[in-house]
């Protein structure tokens, strides 16, 4: 049985073939089968009116945390998949720390498994670096690869020993995939609740100076270089880092990065007060900070937008802020948010933002998608750009509410979420 | 005289945001509290009927006790729960501690906890006025308040004075409270210690930078020496006590070498031969005792405001209560 979709009307965006434009998108069987200005749609098609609404290369975030196996009161690979389709995306890849590590075939088949059964956004699992994320020996790599992860991190951890890093990013070279580096020198963080600075000062809090992340981001640059490896830095949040990555891809590095919509959008200021919803790690940073990530999305040194997904159970942020834990939700506000504090701000275009969370993140991530160009797979995010809506948590498909957005009024909103040709959402 | 005091509000987390109004409120409160500690029958019924809990997740003694002698001088009921012995252990969160100590309907709370913010979290959830006791690196208002008050008693003022503290910012809660109340009230403030120990962005806290306390002594009215945890130490904060004494240690011979005669304080409690030498600590310059006197008196203080006494009535309430 083939289902055949028309997108109707639409402003179909997609760099990837740069296209910008009132089109129609024929989907069938699973593929894009055509875009024309006027496609006539079969018979036995269900036609959706996008007249008004955008319709781009499904959104992909590579970075997330789904929690299962180990954690699943915070979320698990179900909720986060339709979490993840509810905010416009179509495929998410699931970072390993979770309890047990993902570090071995059979627990990749296990999230591959999860996450097909799951029938929403995709989940693509990425493998650890180490053997038990114990950053001492590396994990199965190329069986990780063969059951399917697409790139190997520690993330939630760095990767402190750089022998180590350096044997990963070489090895991982036979399998074409990125290593991505949560970038962090304990030695100067570890104690670390909050962004070092003068809100910490007053609150009394262990800070994480900048410091700490940058010798990390320099350090992972310049094993890429010796290596000829793909390093993907996670998360980036100071202005140094942002420089150094600038640097880095000026001298041909293989180097990709990602930025979270908080630290394009928040400063250590949210967190005064002991807010737990805005404890994160890396933490929100200096508005200096804010300034320098932005002006790295809109020229592509920070090339990916990325959610860092991390769903807690609000018992665990229902504490004294050095017992809880770090990390918000992002899934279901991230398209809103880059819509309206990131596009209409003007810091970059519409092209730009689905370059940033589509096609970039699928290249990087050789992933399938990223494109809706005639024969590729039929993962396409529909969304009203003029949906005007505030941040319930509570409404969350997500298992999870931990979000410092709660009640913000965004503008631009997921509308459809299709999948393979399949629509796995609808708002 | 009829101005109206500031109200203190629910609680007293920290004396970052009271007002300069708010903080002399207190302090002139705790003025007719004091002579109620130097009676035969040290009791008035200020607080009578009032139920309070001291809780304390830390352990601590001149605190703990300083607190529980206002309570009781003001006749309040009082329970101690300390962390060692209580559900907390069993791995009770502070929610759930709040929680079963609201239902069981108190009127106010004392908490003292290793973590920053912790006061403030439980007084965002509960009813009862609460007071910090010391939350992590944070703040210990009562503390800030009793050493602005022994400075006042002795210097007469406190606008003006230079009031330098020295030793580890960095952890120190009495530092930030004191850091708030001193400039509330017009005092220079200075910070002196290993840079290791001081607090990231000293200068947007307004206070002055000395790394060599020969420098910090000239320029101060006021030292408050504060106590250097041996773990710092082993933590590698300071190489060694020895060498922390040799540098940073309040000496007479460093105090000689003063200008002007300076008051010593020290919240305590004290390492002799540290932070502060024996001749010093009993010395001329020496206040530490008169910080532990009105310490009680600051709480008393404390607690008749929070329970909405007003601060004019305070001398009536007590005097009443004799009657």
């Amino acid at each position: 049985m083939s289902l055949k979709i028309v997108l109707k009307g639409g402003r179909v965006v997609d760099p990837s073939q740069d296209l910008d434009g009132v089109r129609d998108v024929l989907l069938a069987d699973g593929v894009v089968t055509s875009i024309e200005t006027k496609v006539s749609a079969p018979e036995d098609a269900r036609v959706i009116d996008c007249s008004g609404l955008v319709v781009t290369p499904g959104l992909i975030d590579v970075h997330v945390h789904l929690r299962e196996p180990g954690e699943e009161h915070k979320e698990t690979i179900a909720t986060g998949a339709r979490a993840a389709a509810a905010g416009g995306f179509t495929a998410v890849c699931a970072m390993p720390n979770t309890d047990p590590p993902i570090d071995d075939p059979a627990a990749v088949g296990f999230v591959v498994a999860a996450g097909r059964a799951a029938g929403a956004a995709r989940v693509y699992p990425v493998g650890c670096i180490s053997a038990g994320r114990a950053g001492e020996r590396l994990a199965l790599v190329g069986e990780m690869v063969e059951a399917g992860a697409v790139a190997i991190t520690d993330d939630g951890s760095p990767v402190m020993n750089s022998g180590l890093m350096r044997l990963a990013l070489e090895y991982a070279q036979a399998f074409g995939i990125p290593v991505a580096d949560h970038p962090e020198d304990l030695g100067l963080s570890a104690m670390g609740q909050m962004n070092e600075g003068v809100v910490s000062a007053r609150l009394g809090l262990a800070g994480k100076p900048n410091a700490s992340e940058d010798i990390h981001i320099v350090r992972d640059l310049l094993l890429a270089e010796l290596t000829g490896g793909h390093i993907h830095l996670q998360h980036v949040s100071t202005r140094f880092g942002v420089e150094a990555i600038r640097q880095a891809k000026a001298r041909g590095v293989r180097v990709t990065a990602e930025a979270s919509p908080h630290h394009l959008i928040l400063t250590h200021q949210a967190v005064d007060g002991y807010r737990t919803e805005a404890k994160m790690n890396p933490p929100l940073r200096t508005t200096d900070d804010v300034q320098a990530v932005r002006a790295a999305v809109t020229d592509g040194t920070l090339d990916t937008i990325a959610t860092d997904h991390a769903p807690h159970h609000y018992d665990e942020k229902e504490a004294a802020f050095q017992d809880a834990p770090n990390g918000i939700v992002g899934l279901e506000t991230a398209l809103g948010l880059i819509l309206t504090r990131i596009v209409a701000e003007g810091v970059i275009d519409l092209p730009t933002m689905v370059e940033r969370m589509s096609c970039q993140p699928a290249r990087a991530f050789n992933l399938p998608g990223g494109t809706l160009a005639a024969g590729s797979v039929a993962d396409v995010t529909v969304f009203d750009p003029e949906a005007r809506w505030t941040v319930n948590p509570t409404a969350f498909r997500s298992k999870s509410r931990n979000t410092p957005f709660a009640g913000w009024e965004l503008v631009g909103r997921p509308k459809t979420t299709i999948v393979g040709g399949r629509v796995v959402w609808e708002g | 005289m009829t101005d109206a005091p500031a109200p203190l509000g629910k609680d007293l987390i920290g004396l970052e945001g009271l007002t300069a109004e708010q903080i002399r409120t207190i302090l002139d409160t705790a003025e007719p509290f004091k002579e109620i500690s130097e009676r035969r029958i040290k009791k008035v019924p200020v607080l009578r009927g009032k139920t309070i809990v001291n809780l304390f997740f830390e352990a601590s003694t001149r605190t703990r006790i300083s607190f529980e002698f206002a309570e009781k001088r003001l006749s309040a009921d009082t329970v101690n729960i300390s962390s060692s012995g209580s559900s907390v252990v069993k791995g009770e969160t502070l929610v759930d501690t709040a929680r079963n100590l609201e239902a069981m309907r108190i009127d106010m709370v004392v908490i003292r906890h290793g973590s920053s913010g912790a006061a403030r979290f439980l007084s965002e959830r509960i009813p009862s006025n609460v007071i910090n006791a010391g939350d992590g690196w944070h703040e210990h208002p009562t503390q800030g308040l009793l050493d602005l008050l022994t400075i006042r008693d002795h210097a007469g003022r406190i606008e003006g004075l230079r009031v330098c503290i020295i030793g580890d910012i960095l952890h120190s809660r009495v530092a930030r409270s004191n850091i708030h109340g001193l400039l509330a009230l017009g005092a220079e403030v200075g910070v002196c210690g290993p840079r290791t120990l001081l607090p990231p962005a000293p200068d947007e806290l307004g206070v002055k930078v000395f790394t060599r306390v020969e420098e910090a002594i000239e320029w101060a009215d006021a030292l408050n020496v504060l106590r250097l945890q041996l773990e710092r130490m082993q933590s590698g904060y300071v190489p060694s006590l020895r060498e922390y004494n040799r540098i940073w240690g309040v000496t007479n011979a460093r105090l000689e070498a003063a200008p002007k005669e300076l008051l010593v304080l020290h919240p305590g409690p004290m390492n002799r031969g540290v932070e502060i030498d024996s001749d010093v600590a009993d010395g001329p310059h020496s206040v530490i005792l008169n910080q532990v006197t009105n310490g009680v008196a600051v709480r008393m203080a404390v607690l008749y405001l929070l329970a909405g006494g007003q601060p004019e009535k305070a001398e009536a309430a007590k005097q009443g209560a004799e009657g």
